[in-house]
């Protein structure tokens, strides 16, 4: 019997302590072809990498995987990066991979990043180049494959959502040798005869390669220089092309540009809905103020008795005409008092013109006038009142004489 | 080009100017009646506009002389 026996535990983690001691095993980058591949719920990728006589089980964790610049499927030829250790439920090793490119294109990537940072350099992608989508297009231009699914997948939507759009295809071919000719002339063309107040350019998923023909740089400059807005959609959703950097808005997919190019005739219906709604409770508000303001005019004492109203004036008017007759009659007889007054001072005064003239008064010593010589005795003294003064005389003789 | 469309733009874009005076509330019971009015056919004139509304689509080609010709393009199965 050997004498030292070692539990699976103990076993797996001496194995897996050696193997992350291995320097040459902490990063490793192998080749080969992809198998098995699943995703995950938890968003963890799991794959077998194979060539002819051995395989290699791997796992892209979310983080990482989430960083891919492609979508790896079985049978592709990879290059995956990270480091080889042991997982110790299942007594295996496997490589936890960081990093995957597709084997064979790095030439592309690098054609790629080069002609991304000349493009970016001269301005293409510059934000305030970009354009304004209309929000109601009234004519969508597609410059794609007539063939493909991507042109039935955005007709299927455009005319879900909102059929008052028209749609003008321009049939390209979207991948070989000829498609970045026919794609930039296309765009140019709809500018040149104004086809379209937006234009989506794209086609469906398919290969680095077959997407290629949309990392061109005709392409890209006949997309910077459309006066009509460029809607670019290319392939899936981790495809990213020099057209998606410098399209005035960038797709996902082509049904996804599909949806972005117009409205949604549902929230439309809706939206109209909400104004009619909105107006109805506009108007019923207005119409509830109007009928609160004629509530408080309708009690007030005028419109309530519009006779009693004029009453009142009527009574206030006759008021005013007595009191104005009153103040005219009190008038009247005050000017008579002093006319009356008047004349009798002018009688009063008279006796003194006709002194003037010559003539005399003479009185008592009590004032009375004398009209006869028999009111005065001899030796009495009376005044005698002139125009000018009065003289104080005695009677020295008295003469009746008959008249 | 699409007057459908035009007429929906510009329906859509008169209601709302439409609802934003009348919900300000600063015009007079009158005119909030006209523009009542004026908005209830507009949102029915829409509706319409929508539930006729057919998608066009056509296929566009080249004229000898390089203009373009519109055809007819059936991608409905």
């Amino acid at each position: 019997m050997p004498q030292n026996v070692l539990s699976i535990t103990q076993l797996t983690e001496y194995i897996r302590s050696k193997l992350d001691m291995d320097p040459n095993l902490g990063q490793v980058a192998v080749r080969g072809e992809i198998s098995n591949y699943k995703v995950y719920p938890s968003g963890h990728h799991y794959f077998t990498l194979k060539d002819e006589s051995s395989a290699l089980k791997c796992v892209m964790f979310k983080g990482n995987a989430t960083r891919l610049r492609f979508r790896p499927d079985n049978g592709m030829q990879v290059i995956a990066m990270g480091k080889v250790a042991v997982y110790p439920r299942d007594g295996a090793y496997q490589l936890y991979c960081t990093a995957m490119a597709m084997d064979g294109v790095g030439d592309l990537y690098a054609a790629f990043e080069q002609l991304k940072k000349k493009l970016a350099a001269e301005g293409l992608f510059d934000p305030a180049h970009k354009k304004l989508l209309p929000k109601y297009p009234g004519t969508i231009g597609i410059v794609t494959s007539s063939a493909g699914a991507a042109v039935h997948d955005m007709l299927r939507i455009l005319r879900k959502r909102y059929p008052l759009s028209k749609v003008r295809l321009l049939p390209v071919r979207v991948q070989g040798a000829e498609a970045p000719g026919e794609i930039a002339a296309a765009i140019r063309f709809a500018n040149h005869y104004h086809l379209a107040d937006l234009l989506i350019v794209g086609r469906g998923g398919g290969s680095i390669e077959d997407l290629w023909a949309f990392n061109d740089e005709q392409v890209a400059h006949a997309i910077y220089d459309s006066q009509i807005p460029v809607i670019s959609a290319v392939g899936h959703e981790p495809d990213v092309t020099i057209s998606d950097y410098v399209a005035d808005l960038r797709a996902a997919t082509p049904s996804n540009a599909a949806e972005l190019a117009v409205p949604d005739q549902d929230a439309l219906r809706q939206s109209l809905d909400a104004m009619s709604a909105a107006m109805a409770s506009a108007l019923s508000r207005q119409l509830k103020a109007a009928r609160q303001h004629l509530d408080v005019l309708s009690h007030s004492a005028a419109l309530k008795s519009p006779t009693g109203y004029l009453e009142q004036r009527e009574k206030n008017l006759e008021l005013l005409k007595n009191r104005l007759i009153a103040a005219q009659n009190q008038t009247i007889t005050r000017n008579n008092q002093r006319y009356i007054a008047a004349v009798s001072k002018l009688d009063a005064l008279s006796p003194l013109k006709v002194l003037t003239r010559g003539y005399s008064m003479a009185r008592k010593e009590n004032g009375e006038v004398l009209r006869s010589v028999r009111q005065v005795e001899l030796g009495e003294r009376i005044a005698v009142s002139l125009s000018d003064g009065s003289l104080s005389a005695t009677v020295m003789e008295k003469k009746e004489e008959a008249r | 080009m699409n007057p459908e469309n035009q007429t929906f733009e510009q329906s859509m874009a008169r209601l709302e100017q439409i609802v934003r005076a009348m919900e300000r509330g600063d015009v007079a019971l009158e005119e909030s009646l006209k523009l009542f009015q004026e908005g209830t056919e507009l949102v029915r004139g829409c509706q319409k506009l929508l539930d006729d509304a057919q998608l066009q689509v056509k296929k566009i080609m080249t004229a000898p002389d390089g203009s373009p010709v519109e055809e007819e393009f059936r991608d409905e199965p």
